[in-house]
């Protein structure tokens, strides 16, 4: 689903006296897209989300967030943004309506409609039976949801989440991702997370920052074509056309010693029907590796010096 | 503003820290108070005798509020210590840096919450003096320098403070820095009375105590107001700049 731009970011860079922590990220994001950023530890992630939300000042670029210029016009912008920090900025003394209404005035909430946007707020979180508890009573899985709440309930366009689901059981996980499923459609999301199969499960488009550099910034979908193949060699072949004609594979090419790389679709299990088909047809399978380019491998790949550009030209363009 | 003075008046009086301050406060200037009662009935018999003696108000009521300065010197450190230090430490500052309020209104609503705080101590403190009605009559003349003498007095601690607790992380590091900067205003002045004749006129203007001295005497001075306008301001200041450049650095 493709909207207008709320996020541009252009050319940032941060620098800490010498340690140049951020060098010239770029990049835009639309209404209704959740993008999912990775990176090692220290690569500059929690720093491009502050500077994103306007928490730190960046030494150099531009960030427009719904057309507002964040740098020149803080007040107007920030209200369009919701951050999460990877710890919640929660004050224990208050109970939650008392701190989800203080959040919505501090953010220019009218006085009127306050105590709605705290009550919708809420219900998005599932907070609603623990309106009256002080937030130090809460459990941490709680905590996080209050985290959350606070970062939408004056409904900006932005949702920034750093880490939202560290530390929480497996069944507030999938609350937390359920919850930013049900905000895509009208915020954009970004969101930082160690956790692969996360940026799988709820991200449209994930980014590896490296060292302060975007060094992947792919559409999630066209990751997973790019990167299904099948390797095998036969002893007796049979033609390409009867392989290509294999449900499921979309290419076949030869490669070196004899070997022949099936492209196929994303999750396709072809391994089963290729050896029942070549035990059929007598082809002599003897080798049968799938070249798995999984997120990890990517990730590992991108950040541990070697550059393998698996990203197609798609990348390059979303970053001008 | 007001929604940052609210929520930090609510934070002030739902910790007990500010529980335990009014009441310590409260305890320390009783004691005093009826000390003072105690020497003005001795002295009670002889005053009228004493041409031009200083009355009920100027014996009991000016040494009371004397001593409240004293006391809340070593006391609002640790009611402004939470103010900036606490937030940054556990994170929460993030929540006000990202909210779309200008460095000032954060500043100036933190001020209110305390000073309206201190307000109320004042009250709790005027309470003394009022009862003295009961058997006496007080100069409500003095009774007013005095009371906006020590609220004076109180606002600018409690802007030092605040622009204090913005340099550290720690709140016990901003209370006894706090501390230390206000006793040594405050004790600026005995260095002038023992140095020569110029340097000693531009530190007893710099220490708080002569302006506060002047208005327990009951001298208002305009001079006076405009010292603590401006002590006030320039630490207001001082701390805006300072969170400001926490944001440019990190």
């Amino acid at each position: 689903m493709s909207g207008d731009s709320l996020v541009s970011v252009r050319n940032l860079h941060r620098r800490y006296g010498r340690l140049h922590a951020v060098k010239g990220v770029s990049f835009e994001l639309r209404r209704g897209e959740v993008l999912g950023l990775l990176g090692p530890n220290g690569a500059g992630k929690t720093t491009t989300m502050q500077m994103i939300c306007g928490a730190l000042a960046p030494t150099s670029g531009e960030i427009l967030i719904d057309g507002n210029d964040l740098l020149s016009a803080p007040r107007q912008t920030k209200g369009k943004i919701g951050y999460l920090p990877e710890r919640p900025p929660l004050y224990g003394e208050l109970s939650v309506d008392e701190y989800l209404l203080y959040c919505a005035r501090l953010r220019h909430v009218a006085r009127s409609r306050a105590a709605a946007a705290v009550a919708h707020a809420k219900s998005l979180c599932g907070l609603e039976q623990t309106g009256a508890r002080l937030i130090a009573n809460l459990s941490k899985g709680y905590q996080q949801r209050v985290g959350v709440a606070q970062a939408i309930v004056h409904t900006p366009a932005v949702v920034v989440l750093d880490e939202p689901t560290v530390g929480l059981d497996p069944i507030q996980i999938r609350e937390i991702r359920n919850l930013i499923g049900a905000l895509r459609d009208d915020h954009a999301v970004i969101l930082s997370t160690h956790i692969l199969p996360e940026v799988q499960t709820v991200c449209d488009r994930v980014q590896i920052l490296n060292e302060g550099r975007i060094v992947l910034d792919e559409r999630l979908d066209a990751l997973d074509r790019a990167s299904t193949a099948l390797r095998v060699a036969f002893r007796r072949p049979p033609g390409n056309e009867v392989l290509e004609g294999l449900p499921q594979v979309t290419a076949v090419e030869p490669v070196e010693g004899g070997r022949l790389r099936l492209e196929h679709e994303s999750g396709a299990e072809l391994a089963d029907a290729l050896a029942e088909r070549s035990a059929a047809g007598d082809w002599g399978l003897y080798e049968m590796i799938p070249e798995r380019h999984g997120l990890e491998e990517i990730f590992v790949s991108l950040t541990c010096g070697e550059v393998e550009p698996v990203a197609t030209p798609n990348a390059v363009t979303t970053q001008e | 503003m007001l929604t940052i003075a609210g929520r930090e008046l609510r934070s002030l009086f739902l910790s007990p820290l500010a529980w335990s301050v009014l009441a310590v406060v409260q305890l320390i200037l009783a004691y005093v108070f009826l000390i003072q009662i105690e020497s003005f009935l001795q002295w009670q018999p002889r005053l009228p005798s004493i041409p031009n003696a200083p009355g009920l108000t100027a014996l009991v009521v000016a040494p009371l509020f004397k001593t409240a300065g004293a006391v809340l010197m070593m006391v609002v450190p640790l009611l402004t210590m939470r103010l900036v230090s606490e937030e940054i430490r556990s994170g929460t500052f993030s929540l006000l840096l990202t909210a779309p309020r200008t460095m000032t209104e954060i500043v100036a609503g933190k001020f209110t919450a305390i000073v309206i705080f201190l307000c109320f101590t004042i009250a709790l403190i005027l309470i003394m003096p009022l009862l003295l009605l009961l058997g006496g009559t007080l100069d409500f003349g003095l009774l007013a320098a005095c009371v906006v003498g020590l609220f004076f007095l109180l606002a600018s601690f409690a802007a030092a403070g605040l622009y204090m607790s913005t340099l550290t992380a720690q709140p016990t590091v901003a209370a006894v820095s706090t501390f230390g900067l206000l006793l040594l205003l405050w004790v600026l002045d005995w260095a002038g009375a023992a140095g020569d004749a110029d340097a000693s006129g531009l530190f007893a203007y710099l220490s708080l105590a002569t302006h506060a001295n002047a208005m327990l005497r009951g001298v208002f001075d305009t001079r006076d107001l405009v010292y603590y306008v401006l002590f006030i301001l320039s630490f207001l200041t001082l701390a805006v700049k300072r969170l400001d450049a926490m944001r440019l650095q990190g």
